[in-house]
């Protein structure tokens, strides 16, 4: 079993022995609450956090997925547990993929969903104590170079609909010109429809 | 428990295949080497016949199941005025929305290329829309291609009647029985089929080869051209190895069978009764009636397809899932979502698919297991709350 196991042993750990499942949502009194996923693909994370001063004490979770879905969850609520909220806040999905020593390709667009539910639990928490300030947008990567599309634009874009190559193209002109970006483009178009669509 | 997927090679087969590995004439040869090959190659053919209730000549041995398919679909596209044994002008597809995907990818190619296509919907049980089927066989309608049995959910078709729809307005029949033959009893003569479809390696025989039974006179267009082989229908030397054991276990199927296929159900009903007095919210899936003696779908409320897979995995149990996780694709399975069930019962759906040489100890271990591998995931899950909280 060990040797062809579809996943990194870490992942396999995590996945056997998940760390900080909330077993009971009314006994734990969260600071900030954070829900992401589209259960029509498959998976749904909640993240919930307690924070004292500004570091976050404690990360429970549930998901509602796959194995490298719980796994990258698990893995997650491990790491930021003493975590600075700010540093928190930044985490992104290579980085807890790195920490699973790796995921296969397709499954990190789809199941690592931790980096985003944590962010929602800590925007969460900024709201309800009033500091909506620290609410900072997303830093823009630019993913068609020949028509200065971003990754932002193309998740706006599927927020108003876009659910093919064809309507991204449409809506904002990405891959219209070289097409090199095709690959990266199609892979964000799926992640943000796996994360928006109904 | 993945028998859908494939089955292990029967004793018996592994031994004729053994027994054959310096058999290296080219079947297509005159001489001595070849008439001694070409033998054992005929007496697969007769056996193949036989079991059909066909004629030696309408069974044509391919590369498989998907070969099979595309040769039965993608001979209505055939244009060529000096190709006797094609169609005629008639092009249109009519098939269901739960076919294999070597049906339906190619059905969506050929509507690419401008053939018109229909993809008849199915219950909540997994059966062909009759009504639907009659209104689409119109007399423009080429071939009706409906699967006999369903790999996922185990539903069986009622393929004689819609070979009796499809042929009162002249279009041709062909059926995917992939996971039929070997399982149930079936004569060609008596469903009227003009094509049938269906692999070695789902019946105990060896992967890589098929066969497209073609009734005589049916309309024909090559599908892979080349030499003369199998009268010009399919080109290339044949799978003698293959092709051997092909009839090996089609011989052991005829006399095995009845039995096992009984055994198989007895086994599955034990299983049924297993999950469904220790697991609860779970959702069988498929036909309560007309289904494989050995196929058992379930969803588990709650609970993702691909963590119940593993974690069965890791207890040294194999079977499969319909949830989107384990296909790559974002899209649970499409035969599922088909029979009208919500798409978190979809994700959450595993296939036992047992065979002739599952046991009671096997049943009762994973009876054992899966509970608690359940209780594990909902647990976990954002998507299940019990009863009564």
């Amino acid at each position: 079993m060990e040797s062809n196991w579809m996943y990194s042993e870490v992942v396999k750990d995590h996945f056997v022995n998940p760390r900080n499942v909330l077993e009971d949502e009314n006994a734990f009194e969260a600071d900030g609450e954070g829900v992401v996923g589209n259960i029509k693909c498959g998976d749904q994370m909640l993240i919930v956090i307690k924070v004292n001063d500004d570091v976050i004490s404690d990360c429970k979770w549930k998901t509602y997925g796959c194995a490298s879905a719980i796994a990258s969850t698990s893995i997650l609520s491990e790491a930021v547990i003493g975590m600075d909220l700010k540093e928190a806040y930044h985490i992104k999905p290579k980085d807890i993929a790195d920490r699973l020593g790796g995921l296969p390709e397709h499954k990190i667009h789809c199941s690592v969903l931790g980096d985003k539910a944590l962010r929602a639990a800590i925007e969460d928490y900024y709201k309800k104590t009033g500091r909506d300030e620290l609410i900072e947008e997303q830093e823009a990567t630019v993913i068609c170079q020949c028509m200065n599309v971003t990754d932002i634009d193309i998740e706006t874009a599927v927020k108003n609909g876009a659910r093919s190559y064809a309507d991204l193209q449409n809506m904002t002109k990405a891959g219209t010109v070289c097409g090199q970006c095709k690959k990266e483009s199609e892979e964000l178009l799926h992640q943000y429809i796996h994360m928006y669509a109904d | 428990m993945d028998n859908n997927a494939t089955t292990p090679l029967h004793p018996e087969v592994a031994k004729e295949m053994a027994a054959s590995l310096e058999l290296y004439g080219n079947p297509s040869s005159m001489h001595s080497f070849g008439r001694e090959t070409r033998v054992k190659v005929e007496e697969a053919r007769e056996r193949v016949a036989d079991f059909l209730d066909a004629d030696t000549a309408s069974v044509i041995f391919t590369g498989g199941g998907s070969e099979s398919n595309n040769t039965a679909l993608k001979l209505v596209t055939c244009t060529d005025s000096t190709c006797v044994r094609c169609p005629a002008t008639r092009k249109k597809i009519v098939t269901s929305v739960i076919e294999h995907p070597s049906v339906l990818n190619t059905v969506q190619k050929l509507e690419s290329r401008g053939v018109p296509a229909k993809y008849i919907s199915v219950d909540a049980e997994g059966k062909v829309d009759l009504n639907q089927l009659e209104a689409e066989v119109t007399d423009e309608c080429a071939l009706v291609s409906i699967m006999m049995a369903n790999n996922e959910v185990g539903t069986i078709q009622d393929i004689k009647k819609i070979a009796e729809i499809a042929h009162r307005h002249g279009a041709l029949v062909h059926t995917d029985a992939v996971q039929a033959v070997g399982k149930l009893p079936l004569s060609v003569r008596d469903l009227d089929v003009d094509f049938l479809s269906f692999s070695a390696h789902k019946l105990y025989g060896p992967k890589g080869v098929g066969v497209l039974y073609a009734r005589e006179g049916a309309p024909f267009c090559t599908f892979i051209h080349g030499g003369h082989q199998e009268e010009g229908r399919r080109a290339g030397t044949l799978n003698t190895l293959g092709i051997i054991g092909l009839g090996k276990a089609v011989e052991i199927a005829s006399r095995e069978m009845s039995e096992r296929e009984l055994r198989v159900r007895n086994l599955k009903n034990r299983l049924k009764e297993g999950i469904s007095s220790s697991i609860p919210d779970i959702h069988i899936n498929g036909h309560p009636i007309d289904n494989l003696a050995g196929t058992l779908n379930v969803s588990f409320r709650g609970a993702e397809g691909e963590s119940i897979l593993l974690y069965m995995d890791l207890e040294g149990i194999a079977v499969s899932t319909g949830s989107a996780c384990a296909s790559g694709s974002l899209d649970p399975s499409h035969v599922l979502l088909a029979t009208g069930i919500d798409a978190v019962l979809a994700h959450g759906s595993i296939r036992f698919s047992l065979g002739g040489f599952n046991t009671e100890a096997d049943v009762d271990y994973v009876v054992e297991k899966l509970p608690g591998i359940i209780e594990k995931i909902r647990k976990m899950s954002t998507m299940y709350s019990k009863s009564g909280e």
